[in-house]
């Protein structure tokens, strides 16, 4: 199953180096990797995306519990959590496709970044399932490069 | 006061209470050397950067203190990885320090240049690179600290050439908090009660011990339980002499060379303690077919080490002492008005197991058995020395058949199995104990890996023994040929090797050899009467078998008897 983990750590340097380093050491995978500063000087935050049982699931946690360098994790995918990834999408908009491409942006609340005469840059946020559902959609036209910020998330309000 | 970065880092170390720190010199610390005459510190210079590690690991291991390591930056520090590995895989606090090159040609490929910090990121507890000598003093106390506290380990600090001549205003802090490391130590009293609870009800229960009794220095507490509910104790190779061997409930090491009795007791169990021990693949055999009816009671001060092979019933999160000292504490009155479930016909079961299969081997006329140089070291010296051992057939003998009375007295690369460990770590342990007996259980091959180090032992007068149980093979390898790969003893057979006695010689220590078996005690006794270094080259029976075995991959319950 897909989990999605919250981990602050103190922002020096090499602790991306000994996060991954743990993940690829260990033969865990890592699908996706945010890393930002939080409001708290020094210490940053990252959100991870990784696959595996309950069993590798808890010893990841564990582990990366266990680095000196980090502070606290957060296994989102056990609470309620709102998630949300930017992506970038270079697309086919010529002559005709136009139309179609500026169509399902509408729906998809994309925004129109960058225009030029036979392509569109948009931009898109949302969770893992619509930007797979837009992707989906956008290939039958031509997509012609993706960027993606891989997920962030946050545990939601009013639970325990 | 204003100091340099080499006095910041001397000073630390005295003030952490520093005696001895091994090391070797070369361009990048050569600043720490220049200061090193003005310090009350002992240096030990050693011949091989991986002698420096390994003796700073055995001062460790025999001391419980933190052991130093000072190399210089490049091959000094790469030579010393092998050492950090042995030292974290056993959870050995020890703190190497690694010249740099200066901070402006980092990552230039200057001379002598490598990334210390990446190649040792997966095996330490952590480690720093200093760019800025006003972290340093604080760098130090957390090295100390995190290398001591929580789970043992080794940690590294990488000290570029300039950071080392510039000055600051020194303060070593007094203590330390760490917002990001926060060991426990205490363990839940709600788990405490669920084991005092289980473990005065089960049937046959059994305790299983590991390195973490030793490290927590809680081997007396384990013997109170132990005689309190009359249990049977096995341990890992990490844990010989937490238990002593001549206690009735004492049934030896377990796993793939245990004895039968601990592998049977563990297999048939209602209840295992596991207490600092990890459920190691050389303990576990087959994990499927692992203990199958025990309810497990896993107490370890790692978190990451419970639930990581087994499923456990009970899992405590605590430093093995503190969980020992809160569960007499319930137990104590409790059996005071009630004692515990009567459990005879389980020690019985147990005691049979022990005497129907001891370990046991049966020494010829000819032939010097390599088991019996071992029994014979132990009756020598009453099971008080202190025993270090190579890797591989020797090992396992000297685990198996010396009787060991006292924790921190059997020091061994259990995780990694370093070949060449034994000897420098003899060296280190005789260093901080110079009136005992230290003994280095040696094979002909893994002796060879840090044999440089006689220069160290004779220059120091460490009057390290070295008794190599010559078999002429990579004994251990050549018993897998043996048995599993149809006897095709490819690069195993060490028929090419150097005459120890003159090699000892050379050196300018002792040699002696033995081919005799009546000769063995006399030699020995010879030997361990003398205050130098000696090594004993005892000719042993060449295709001498480990036994009993577990096949890698079967359940410990099939062993391999003879
Ligand atoms: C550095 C290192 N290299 C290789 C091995 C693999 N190995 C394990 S035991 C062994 C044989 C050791 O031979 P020797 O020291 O003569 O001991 P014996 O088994 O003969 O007692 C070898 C090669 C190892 N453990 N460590
Ligand atoms: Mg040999």
């Amino acid at each position: 199953m897909r989990h999605i983990l919250s981990i602050l750590v103190e922002n020096e340097p090499g602790v991306l180096a000994r996060v991954a380093g743990l993940f690829s050491g260990r033969g865990y995978n890592i699908e996706t990797l945010n890393v930002a500063p939080t409001l708290t000087e020094g210490l940053s935050m990252m959100t991870i995306t990784t696959t595996g049982d309950e069993a590798i699931i808890e010893q990841i946690v564990k582990q990366l519990r266990k680095l000196v360098t980090t502070l606290k994790v957060v296994d989102l995918t056990e609470v309620k959590s709102v998630q949300r990834e930017m992506m970038l999408l270079r697309v086919d908009a010529e002559g005709q496709k136009r139309v179609e491409v500026l169509r399902i942006v509408d729906i998809f609340r994309c925004k129109v970044v960058d225009v030029s005469p036979d392509e569109l840059v948009l931009e898109v946020t949302g969770n893992q399932e619509k930007l797979t559902a837009l992707i989906n959609l956008l290939q039958r036209i031509g997509i012609k490069e993706v960027a993606r910020t891989g997920a962030v998330a946050m545990k939601r309000g009013m639970q325990e | 006061m204003e100091l340099t970065g080499a006095q910041i880092l001397l000073e630390s170390l005295r003030r952490e209470g520093v005696e001895v720190v091994f090391g070797f010199p070369g361009g990048a610390v050569i600043d720490i050397y220049d200061q090193l005459p003005h310090y009350p510190l002992r240096h030990v210079l050693v011949r091989h950067e991986q002698g420096a590690i390994h003796a700073a690991d055995g001062y460790a291991r025999a001391t419980g203190k933190v052991g130093v390591c000072l190399v210089t930056s490049g091959p000094g520090a790469t030579n010393t990885v092998t050492g950090i590995a042995t030292a974290y895989m056993d959870s050995v606090p020890v703190v190497i320090i690694t010249g740099q090159v200066p901070t402006p040609l980092i990552g230039n490929d200057a001379f002598q240049e490598v990334d210390i910090v990446g190649i040792t990121r997966s095996c330490t507890k952590h480690n720093y690179l200093v760019k800025d000598v006003r972290d340093l003093a604080r760098v130090i106390k957390e090295a100390f600290y995190l290398a001591s506290t929580g789970r043992p380990g080794p940690v590294l600090i990488d000290l570029p050439k300039d950071v080392q001549t510039q000055l600051t205003e020194y303060k070593y802090p007094k203590t330390i908090k760490m917002r990001s490391y926060n060991p426990t130590y205490a363990p839940n009293p709600k788990q405490v009660a669920k084991v005092a609870e289980v473990l005065r009800k089960a049937k046959k229960p059994i305790i299983y011990a590991g390195g973490g009794v030793i490290a927590s220095e809680a081997s007396d507490d384990l013997a109170w339980l132990a005689r309190a509910l009359d249990i049977p104790v096995t341990a890992t190779l990490m844990a010989l002499g937490c238990f002593p061997a001549d206690d009735p409930r004492w049934l030896g090491m377990l796993g793939m060379h245990g004895t039968y009795a601990a592998n049977m007791a563990i297999s048939h169990a209602d209840l295992i303690l596991a207490i600092g021990s990890r459920f190691d693949d050389r303990v576990t055999g087959k994990i499927s077919e692992f203990a199958k009816n025990a309810k497990i009671v896993h107490i370890d001060i790692d978190p990451t080490s419970i639930q990581k092979n087994v499923a456990v019933h009970i899992p405590v999160v605590a430093d093995c002492k503190s969980f020992l000292t809160a569960l007499r504490d319930i137990l104590e009155p409790a059996l005071a008005t009630e004692p515990a479930a009567s459990h005879e016909a389980w020690t019985t079961k147990v005691s049979d197991w022990k005497a129907e299969k001891p370990l046991s081997y049966t020494q010829n006329e000819t032939t010097i058995k390599p088991q019996f140089v071992v029994e014979t070291i132990s009756k020598l010296t009453k099971g008080e020395a202190v025993i270090t051992t190579e890797v591989g057939q020797n090992q396992m003998w000297a685990a198996q058949f010396y009787a060991f009375t006292k924790p921190r007295s059997f020091i061994s690369s259990g995780g990694l199995g370093t070949m060449g460990f034994g000897f420098p770590a003899a060296i280190g342990a005789q260093m901080a104990f110079p009136d005992r007996l230290v003994i280095d259980v040696a094979g002909d091959g893994s002796i060879q890996m840090c044999i440089q180090e006689l220069a160290t032992a004779v220059c120091y007068g460490l009057p390290v023994k070295i008794v190599i149980l010559n078999n002429g093979y990579l004994g251990m390898v050549r018993q897998w040929q043996e048995l599993f790969y149809k006897k095709n003893y490819c690069a195993t057979c060490l028929d090419v090797a150097p005459d120890f006695v003159k090699l000892a010689e050379a050196y300018g220590a002792a040699g002696f050899r033995v081919t005799d078996p009546a000769k063995v005690e006399s030699t020995l006794a010879e030997a361990f009467a003398l205050p130098r270094p000696v090594i004993v080259d005892v000719v042993v029976d060449r295709e001498e078998n480990v036994a009993p075995m577990v096949p890698a991959g079967k359940s410990i319950t099939e062993m391999i008897l003879v």
